[in-house]
């Protein structure tokens, strides 16, 4: 429950984000660890723990370029706590490790970072040579064969299936793309900073039906960093700490992008309000994962925004999830408008929000409360950041 | 056509994917308690049995969701194409991820009727579906 001994983050920071930025990915790293730093008035000297996901991996080098080691051997970082590991509930299964470290006294200041270099990849595939395994497993064995090779393929299919039992529109759907490029307009980080219309909406180009490209996020080069802290380490910060209230994960029983099963984020999201005094309605924002439209969906309606089933009637018109509707959501214009940062971006944005430092993006509101969730499918993890 | 990823063959899911040699398509069943098991597995998840064997089954079905994929994801893709993933008739709670294929593939919708036909690659047989009636 929530307690004054939450641990905290202490500061965020962001390398360039681009569709490609021509640096190496160690150096990409260390470029949003050094903003996060000056962004907590911390010092590398400071830092005794070091988190990721998902470490470096040899298979996908654009997903997963950099890990803890590099990190620590770059930095010569004095780490009393290190984990980077691929299985975990989500992406932000680093952050709920540094808070359990924290909590625990392994660490006090626990850099957290998440780097993609997915942009350059394509740009430059000679620097990520992937090895590629020898065949197909882990449930993928039974989706790949079938060219189905990207996530939009099978969330296109719970798309579809959401379309047929509760009668969710494209138009409905849209809305999500439509908010998130308006915010990008804002946002002058922003890969996309040109608005989209719903007309520009129901013309584009179809990916995977009904997921059309503005449905989908960009792939990017990107660092994000986020520094979590204990508790008692907030006064001497240079910024306003914002307590981790409470960080949720759930996958009952079955792992899978194909079977018949609930996606992770809705036992997630209940789980979420069973882990903190606060209820749905005292939430002021929302940073919710949009790797592709359908899943921002399916956390309005996990996280009890809306009943399962109705979040399309939710997003109608788009005035609720708008900057100034009851519940304003990528307030930066999410991954759809500012780039695959692979929900890191979420949580820099949601404490810049929290603290009033979102500068163009600022919601101009009071804001003390957010919620995040990132992933699809089977992973699913959700948290809560507060402002005391 | 680019030809398929291929899979991991190992001794558990290896009768999967030799099944359609015969024209079958077979899915891994406990015989203890009688639940699906799919993917193919060692152990019984509901009561832990060990005794896990295929059985044939009927190799008809209904789309349960659908999507026309247009996007060229690697170089040589003809587009588009339909991925589904088929409820089979008399096997509870497994969906198979698959192509439809055939002249009406491009129309199909939720609830469609479908049944399997085999598409081989290298010695493995994949399960495609395509439209009954
Ligand atoms: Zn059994």
């Amino acid at each position: 429950m929530s307690s004054k001994s939450d641990p905290i983050i202490s500061g965020v920071g962001q390398s360039a984000v681009g569709k490609f930025v021509d640096r190496l990915p160690l150096l990409l790293t260390i470029d949003a660890i050094k903003d996060a730093l000056d962004n907590a008035g911390l010092r590398v000297g400071d830092i005794d723990g070091v988190a990721t996901w998902p470490g470096r991996v040899e298979t996908m080098l654009d997903m997963g370029p950099v890990g803890c080691d590099g990190v620590i051997d770059a930095l010569g970082i004095k780490a009393t706590w290190y984990n980077g590991a691929f299985e975990s509930a989500a992406q932000y299964g680093p952050i709920a490790g540094a808070v359990a470290a924290v909590q625990q006294g392994w660490a006090r200041h626990v850099v957290v970072f998440r780097t993609v270099c997915q942009g350059s990849a394509r740009r430059k595939p000679e620097l990520f040579p992937s090895v590629q395994p020898a065949g197909l497993s882990g449930g993928m064995e039974h989706i790949i064969p079938y060219h189905a090779y990207s996530a939009a393929n099978w969330t296109a299919q719970m798309a579809s299936r959401h379309f047929h039992d509760y009668g969710t529109t494209r138009e409905q759907l849209g809305q999500v793309a439509i908010n998130a490029r308006r915010n990008g307009a804002l946002n002058p980080r922003a890969i996309f900073r040109d608005p989209i219309t719903m007309e520009d909406y129901l013309s584009a180009r179809m990916i995977s039906s009904p997921l059309c490209l503005f449905d989908c996020d960009t792939l990017s080069d990107a660092s994000t960093a986020i520094i979590v802290s204990a508790a008692e380490t907030g006064a001497d910060l240079k910024n306003v700490p914002i307590r981790i209230d409470a960080i949720a994960q759930s996958l009952p029983g079955r792992y899978s992008w194909d079977q018949p099963v609930e996606a992770a984020c809705y036992p997630t999201g209940k789980r979420l309000w069973e882990l903190s005094d606060f209820t749905v309605e005292d939430v002021d924002i929302g940073q919710l994962y949009d790797g592709f439209s359908f899943l921002t969906l399916q956390w309005i309606e996990a996280l009890g925004f809306c009943p399962v089933g109705e979040g399309g009637r939710y997003l109608e018109g788009g005035h609720r999830i708008a900057r100034d509707g009851v519940f304003p959501i990528n307030t930066n214009g999410g991954q759809i408008a500012a780039g695959r940062t692979h929900a890191f971006g979420y949580v820099r944005e949601a404490v810049r929000q929290l603290r009033g430092q979102a500068e163009e993006t600022q919601v101009d509101r009071d804001l003390k409360l957010a919620v995040t969730g990132a992933g699809g499918g089977p992973l699913a993890m959700a948290m809560l950041l507060a402002r005391d | 056509m680019t030809p398929r990823p291929r899979p991991l063959v190992d001794p558990v899911n290896q009768f999967f994917w030799q099944a359609g040699k015969a024209g079958q398509l077979q899915i891994l069943r406990c015989q203890a308690c009688g639940t699906w098991l799919h993917p193919p597995r060692p152990i019984c998840a509901k009561c832990l049995s060990e005794e896990v064997a295929p059985e044939t089954v009927s190799g008809t079905g209904t789309v349960y969701s659908v999507t026309v994929n247009h996007q060229p994801w690697v170089p040589g893709l003809k587009v588009p194409y339909v991925i589904a993933r088929v409820s089979l008739d008399g096997v509870d709670d497994v969906l198979l991820t698959t192509n439809i294929v055939g002249e009406r593939a491009l129309e199909s919708r939720i609830g469609d009727a479908v049944h399997v036909t085999f598409e081989e690659q290298d010695g493995l047989w994949f399960p495609l579906f395509t439209h009954s009636r």
